[in-house]
């Protein structure tokens, strides 16, 4: 299988904070792999730089065969095919559900507007919500724009897609049916990246599990592994608070 | 009270001193519009000259009273440009567009920026990551909805540049103001004239608030009803 996501030696500092501290990570084609750790490890701004929301200080990252840490790299390109998912969900307020989908494959004219529109019409069936096309976000609960938000990401036909914490802004009965939609996802063979606190979810659906701890990855293994016999301290510690 | 008499006699002159003020208020705020879109870009740019260009203008005009603006444009300019082309006049028009302009878009300049900045950058970082350019993000993401943010201030500044017009009388503009100073001064009607002339304000601002009552409900995306 080839190599999505190649990253060697990667740096990123905030000023004098170092928030990463020389991470190396390759993520395979189909693979999933889930960032678990405290907060303020990392994590986040590690998924941010994989598609240069956040710069990087040093390393290079390679995504997709892009070389993202270049400042050469036509970074709207890579990006087209690399969705993410936000904490937030940022859907754009202004727009229907459907328009928000349509949005980006119609602006960069990957698809006309009617291809667009039956798409739109694909990926809210799938996400179960096809009734709400018409609605504006403000209409829909957290995991219904959640799930809008990936099916958003999915229009442009991403090759890959990152998670940042996708689930931790919702209540927690709609955890689940967002959670059912990545799992599909998974399932059907997307590489994934995903930085959660769903160690349930990292458990049954990842094929990795990263843990991250002051910028840097202390361990990672099989989930089996690092939920039942992590070895360093840290990874234990961290898990004995959580589980 | 002589009202029947000022109707009369003044509203031929008072009608057409309102579509003075009229026409060079809608001018002006055409101009002020651009001119404060660009620069607030400007003031939201990279590059530090754009930023500096465009806060020393804001600073400029927010800092100087309109009629010493206005003097300026009107008197002041002209005086330098005849060094070099001794032909050039300047009409009250053209200078009162000048002035109304630039002084709108100064503080449009602000609103808009003040509108731009209070969108949400989780929004703008969700279109980037989908591969969009910043520009396009800009007109299709941000501009909408800052648009939306700022339209009860936007409407604002223009009853308050339609009322700014009545300062332009100091160059002679012949808008509705003058007009009346004119009759007024004549007749010794103070009273009737002067309150015909608010009626005529009153009437246009009003058309003016109730288009903004219509732009609002046309973008209300994100409140019911």
């Amino acid at each position: 299988m080839t190599e999505k996501v190649k990253v060697t030696d990667l740096h990123k500092s905030f000023g004098k904070l170092d928030v990463l501290r020389g991470i190396d990570l390759s993520v395979k084609e189909g693979e999933v792999v889930c960032l678990i750790g405290p907060s303020g490890s990392g994590k986040s701004t590690l998924l941010r730089c994989l598609n240069r929301l956040e710069e990087s200080t040093a390393g290079e990252i390679i995504v997709d065969g892009y070389c993202i840490s270049d400042k050469k790299t036509d970074i709207n390109r890579v990006r087209e095919n690399i969705g993410m998912v936000f904490q937030q969900f940022n859907l754009f307020a202004h727009m229907t559900v459907i328009k928000n989908i349509m949005f980006a494959p119609v602006t960069l004219k990957k698809m006309t507007s009617d291809e667009a529109k039956q798409r739109a019409m694909e990926l809210l069936e799938r996400v179960g919500l096809a009734d709400k096309a018409d609605a504006y976000p403000h209409q829909l609960s957290g995991g219904q724009k959640q799930r809008v938000a990936i099916a958003r990401a999915l229009a442009m036909n991403p090759d890959i897609m990152l998670f940042d914490e996708p689930t931790s802004a919702l209540d927690p009965e709609m955890v689940g049916e967002v959670l059912q939609v990545m799992q599909e996802l998974a399932a059907d063979g997307m590489t994934m990246v995903v930085v959660t606190h769903e160690m349930g979810f990292a458990r049954e659906v990842a094929d990795r599990v990263i843990f991250m701890s002051d910028g840097v990855i202390v361990e990672e293994g099989a989930p089996e592994q690092i939920f039942d016999n992590p070895v360093a301290d840290r990874t234990k510690e961290f898990l004995k608070c959580v589980l | 009270m002589h009202f029947d008499v000022v109707l009369k006699q003044a509203t031929p002159m008072l009608l057409e001193g309102l579509k003075v003020t009229i026409i060079i208020s809608l001018v002006s705020l055409f101009f002020g519009m651009l001119v404060g879109l660009i620069s607030c870009l400007f003031g939201l740019s990279k590059s530090k000259v754009l930023r500096a260009v465009s806060a020393v203008y804001v600073w400029l005009i927010r800092g100087t009273p309109m009629i010493v603006q206005a003097f300026i444009v009107y008197y002041g300019v002209p005086i330098i440009v005849q060094q070099f082309s001794p032909d050039f006049i300047i009409s009250e028009a053209m200078a009162a567009i000048i002035t109304l302009s630039l002084n709108a878009g100064a503080y449009l300049s602000e609103i808009f920026r003040s509108g731009i900045q209070a969108v949400d950058v989780g929004q703008i970082e969700a279109s980037r990551s989908l591969g969009i350019s910043s520009g396009k993000t800009m007109t299709a993401i941000i501009l909408p909805q800052a648009f939306k943010i700022t339209i009860p201030s936007i409407v604002n500044q223009f009853i308050i540049t339609v009322k700014d017009t009545s300062i332009l009388s100091v160059i002679s503009l012949a808008e509705i103001c003058n007009q009346a100073k004119q009759y007024s001064a004549d007749t010794y009607l103070f009273f009737e004239t002067y309150i015909l002339v608010g009626f005529c304000y009153l009437a246009v601002i009003s058309v003016l608030m109730l288009l903004s009552k219509f732009v609002e409900k046309k973008v209300n995306y994100d409140r019911k009803g």
